[in-house]
Order: C-alpha cells, then structure tokens, then sequence
C-alpha cells in the first residue's frame, strides 16, 4: 500500500525536469517527522504564515502560505443561463499550475494533479453553496452573470488546494460586479461611474485545511511544505467555514484512518479556519478602508520597503520639449541611410513587393525544429531588414517618413510586405489580380498550417 | 490617481512615468524572479534555467529561449503568443546563450494587473528576471512605450485610458550601453515623431 501511495504522489507531476527526491533525502525528511521535527522549524500543528495582499482591480488578490504563491482574479460576464437552470447564475473555476511555479509544470496540460486539484476548488466553493447564485440572475431564463474565478499558482511550496482556496474566497469576497437594472425588456448595466458596483452576496467562507499523512497515519502533519508532500503516504483535506461547518473532505493516496484521526483533524481545522477567516476579514476590511479614504492601494504598496532587492522610485518627469530639435540633430548627424528598398517587385499585375520575398513567420509561433531553422534565418532577414532601419541607421524610418510615404507602421508581423497602389496599370484589373493573390497565399498558409498539424 | 497624474504632467510640462517599483528573487523555486510595477500595471516574471532541454528543441551551439506571457484572465491567445515572439527576440539579443549551448532558459511572465503599457512593463520584467537568475547578458534593457495623442504630442508610460485615446502607440526596447533599439512596435499611424526614449 506504501508503494501505491508513493507512486501516485510524484506521478501526478510531469516527471520531465522535476527533480527527483534522493532516497536519503527521503529517509531524512522521514526520520526527522518520526521525531516530530519538521525541516522549516514548525510544529506538527503549525500552519504557516498566510499574507493577502490585493491587486488594484476589483476581485485581484494574491495570497502567500509560506512560500506558495498564488494569484486570483474574478471577472464576470453577462451570458444566457443553462437551461435546467434558467434563474441561476453561472459560477466557473479554473486553476492553473504555471510553469513559473515549478520546473515540472507544463502550460496547459491537464495533469492528474491539476484536475485533483480543480475538482477539490470546485466541491469546496461551488457545491458548499457559499455563493449564492440566484442573486447573479438578471432576467429569467435569459441573462445572467457568469462569475469566472482565475487560479494562478505562481510558486509551488505546498499545499496548493489551501493556498488556491484562500486566495478563491478573498477574490470573490473582494470581487464588485457592475449594477444592472432591468426595465421591461431593457437591461442596462451601469459603469462603475455611474452606479457603484454590487459585492457578490457570500453566504460563508469555506477554506480547506490539508492534514498529511506518515507511516500508514502514525504521524500527521498540518500544512505540509513541499518536500512533506513528496514523502507523504496519505493527503485528507477537510473544507470548512468558520461555523464548523466541514463543506467537503477528501481522503486521498489510499491511507485508512481511523474514526478518531479524523475527528481530531477536524478540530485542528476548525481552530485553523477561525484563525484564518479572521485574517481575511482584517485584509478586506483594510482594503475597504484604503480605498474609501482615497489612499494608495495595489500590489505597488505591498512591496516592501528598505529591503535590498527592491526598489522604488517616485513618478518621474520626463522632458520631451525639444525632442524634435533633437531627434532633428541625431537626423542630420547620422548617415546617410544606406538603400535598403531595391526596386519593386512585380509578382502579378496589380500587386508589388519591396525587398527581398521573406517567408511569413506569423502563424507558426509553435516552435517545432523545422520551424525554428526557418525562424532563424526568417527571422534575422526580417528582423535584419526591420532592425536595421532602426537599429543601425535609427532613422531610416524617420527618412522614409519624412518623404510622407504612405505607409503604414502596425505592430503586425507582415510589415515588410508593402502593397503599394499601382499607378500605371488599368484599374479594371485590379480586383480580381488582387483576389487571386490573396486566394494563393490563403491557401498556402493553410497548407503550412495543414503540415504542421500533420508534424504535431 | 490618474488625476494626480496629470497634475505631474503639467507641472513637467511635458511626460511622466509613472511611479515604478520592482522587487527581485521574491518567489523561492525560480532560479530568478522579479517582478516589476508601473504605475498599477505590474508583471511578475519566474525564470528557469540554463537547464536540461525538453523535448527535440536542443540547439547544439547555444541555449534555447523559451518565452511564456500568461495572461490573467483566460487562456493565452495571439496576442500573448506575438508579445512573446516580440519578447524572446529582445532577450535572445541580450542574452550570451551561446555560453551555454544545448540548454534551455524559460522565461515565463505573469500578467498581474494591466492598467497600460503592458508591454513595456513585461520587458523591464524580463530584465530584471534575467538579472536576478544571474545569466550572462551582454547589456541590460529596457521598455518605453509612448503614446501620439490627436494632438501630436508625446505620452510616456500611457495608461490604458491614454492608450485607448492615442493615435499611436509606440513601444521600444533599448539597449543600455548605447541606447541603441534592440526592438520596436508600434500600433496606429505616425509619421516624423521620434519617441524620445529615457532608459529609466
């Protein structure tokens, strides 16, 4: 059963860069529990400090166990409701294990403990019926709020489900929508200007505690840090609010516990969940008094000062008066740019090209090796013909402003393709040489596109 | 806030960035972090790295420079993956990937609030990223990103309102021995303007 409950613990995590635990590592960490010492000095019951600290925008919270970071962000949205559902609104959850947080994590892959750990986010917010959703209906049947809840672990120390829980909760206890108001069949939803935003009603706040197991349940551990993780034999995590209510609990990695281990967890997370419901509601109510007093508020002020990796510095003024004399100065001091448009090419009538055909990179932004030779050289051609207006010459631009060429700077990728207006060809012809070229590179774009997928 | 802004900007008579703070090596399992506020924009990038290639993307002469933006609300789509081209660019400018060949560095930047100027403030996170991971970089850099107002004059550091009003809006990264462009973009139609670009 050991063996199980080891196995399934790493293999929730992509094995590909995390670096594995050494057996003797393992044994230490072991030991150390056994003697109920634990590596960052707590005790067995200790949890580890949590801060809160709050985003400028409504709903943006960041909270810190220990070590584990994670970020939350609640926005909302006016959709049609589901249809078994017509008066109630939408509430979505989503948790996300960047890659910042850990080298195993992968973007965007649906791990065994990304889902473990949704699932759990899920049963502890949405089915403990703490949101209360039929406030979030605006007409029956027809529109309602969807709240969406973003999940961003940013470091992972362990314990992610209750680092992830208190950060959910706070955001939406945080989180203002836009005051709506229905006249007949007209809905009108009022900018934070004009009315001011409605709080979500919160019915209790439910926050999961995690309990980890040693030795088939011999010892336990409260808020386990992520080397404990990694040794552990069983995982259960109790939600509860702070009536001691338990909203949901979960057993995981196949220890059995006895009646009395749970009932003994249980209290521990009652005393953790006042501790913490309190911490909450001193940070909100912080928050609130910050922003009514018209003070600064925002991550900017939870940096710390006087700290050696950190640094401030006050709005700074920037004198842009003579700009243009001196942009005039770097102009005429500088070189003659040296001919960087050959003549224009003609591929069909109607159509002309300056420089060198390069290949569009856009579209293939996934690297595979193929495509990253072609970037390379696509790439330094493109970026050398972009560049080196700017970059040597840093002028050439300006030069070609200057003639009041009519081009176009945009931040697209195709910027070296100029479709210039013909001049001397007949109109008539035109369109339909103009069509067919855009049909050619339509279709060849999605050749490539066709080939990559075949590549993936 | 904004209305103190602009008081400053009338007092300079011209621009102003707004307050900026960064803070580095905040977050434990990175092999460097910072993350970087401007005004009420702030990105916080986690880097990883020079460390064992993923897959078949080893380069044989130097390391491979993998880019992340996460964004804070959904899934990252063309905007991100094109700020991360435009990011990857920059930094591989910088970065002496070829002291360390057939590794990887993932440079992966979380959007934490954007209130303008998005891409400037993830390229001074960069920065400082790779700064605090201790990678071997041949000159540091930095983001500006200036706004055309209607008008034709010079916005720096715009907020997203400013940035909704402009004409055109330009962002530059610059190199900081010679103050030379290692990348630009813009959005919008400009002509003659030249962005006057302060290393701040």
């Amino acid at each position: 059963m050991t063996r199980s409950a080891r196995a399934s613990s790493p293999s929730s995590r992509p094995a590909m860069k995390a670096t594995p635990l050494s057996n003797c590592e393992r044994r230490f960490l072991l030991r150390a529990i056994e003697e109920r010492k634990r590596l960052d000095g707590r005790q067995c019951y200790d949890y580890r400090n949590v801060r809160v600290s709050f985003g400028a925008d409504r709903g943006c919270c960041i909270v810190e166990l220990g070590k584990t970071r994670v970020l939350a962000q609640v926005s909302c949205e006016l959709v049609p409701p589901k249809l078994n559902r017509p008066t109630e609104g939408i509430l979505f959850f989503n948790l996300e294990l960047s890659p910042m947080a850990a080298p195993g994590f992968e973007p965007g892959r649906q791990t065994e403990l990304l889902v473990k750990l949704n699932r759990l986010i899920e049963r502890c917010l949405r089915n403990s019926k703490c949101i209360d959703t039929e406030s979030l209906c605006v007409v029956a049947g027809e529109k309602v709020w969807q709240i969406r809840l973003d999940l961003h672990l940013l470091n992972h120390d362990g314990n992610i489900i209750d680092a992830a829980s208190i950060a959910g909760i706070v955001a939406l206890c945080h989180f203002r929508r836009p005051d709506v108001s229905v006249q007949g069949e007209e809905v009108t939803v009022f900018t934070p200007e004009e009315r001011d935003p409605v709080p979500l009603s919160i019915h209790h706040m439910p926050i999961c505690v995690s309990f980890a197991f040693f030795q088939q349940g011999t010892y336990l551990v409260v808020d386990p840090s992520e080397r404990e993780e990694r040794v552990m034999d069983g995982l259960l995590v109790i939600a509860m609010n702070k009536h001691r209510e338990i909203c949901t609990i979960q057993s995981s990695g196949g220890i059995m516990l006895v009646k009395d281990q749970v009932l003994r967890c249980s209290k521990i997370t009652a005393v953790k969940v006042a501790e913490i419901t309190e911490l909450i509601q001193k940070a909100l109510e912080n928050d609130r008094k910050v922003r009514k007093e018209g003070g600064k508020f925002g991550f900017a002020e939870s940096i710390p000062n006087q700290k050696i990796t950190t640094f401030k510095m006050e709005s700074a003024a920037v004198d842009t008066n003579n700009v243009e004399e001196q942009a005039e100065e770097i102009i005429t001091k500088a070189d003659p740019p040296s001919e960087v448009f050959a003549k224009p090419i003609l591929h069909t009538p109607g159509t002309a090209q300056i420089g060198e055909g390069i290949e569009n990179s856009w579209g293939d932004l996934e690297e595979s090796e193929r495509e990253e030779a072609v970037e390379e050289e696509g790439e330094s051609e493109a970026t050398a013909f972009e560049v080196q207006k700017m970059e040597t010459e840093d002028t050439s631009t300006l030069r070609e402003a200057e003639k009041d060429e009519p081009i176009v700077l945009s931040d697209s990728e195709e910027e070296e393709v100029i479709i210039l207006e013909p001049q001397e060809l007949p109109t008539k012809a035109r369109p339909q040489a103009n069509l067919k070229q855009e049909n050619t590179s339509k279709k060849a774009f999605n050749k490539r596109r066709r080939k990559k997928r075949a590549v993936r | 806030m904004a209305g103190e802004k602009e008081k400053v900007v009338a007092a300079a008579g011209g621009c102003c960035l707004r307050p900026f703070s960064c803070e580095q090596g905040l977050l434990s399992r990175p092999d460097g972090s910072a993350a970087f506020l401007q005004g009420d924009t702030s990105v916080l990038a986690g880097l990883y790295g020079p460390a064992e290639v993923k897959g078949s993307k080893e380069l044989p002469d130097r390391a491979v420079l993998e880019v992340l933006l996460r964004p804070k609300v959904g899934l990252p789509g063309v905007i991100e993956r094109s700020r991360e081209q435009l990011l990857r660019q920059t930094c591989e400018a910088v970065v002496l990937g070829v002291l360390h060949p057939r590794t990887a560095i993932t440079l992966v930047l979380q959007v934490l609030s954007d209130a303008g100027s998005l891409l400037s403030c993830c390229i001074n996170a960069a920065c400082m990223g790779l700064l605090d991971a201790g990678l071997p970089l041949s000159s540091l850099f930095c983001g500006v990103t200036c706004a055309l107002d209607p008008n034709g004059a010079i916005i720096l550091d715009p907020t997203t309102r400013q940035e909704q009003e402009a004409r055109a809006i330009l962002t530059f990264a610059i190199d900081s021995p010679e103050r030379k462009v290692l990348m630009t973009t813009t959005k919008g139609s400009c002509s003659v303007e030249e962005g006057p670009c302060f290393p701040p």
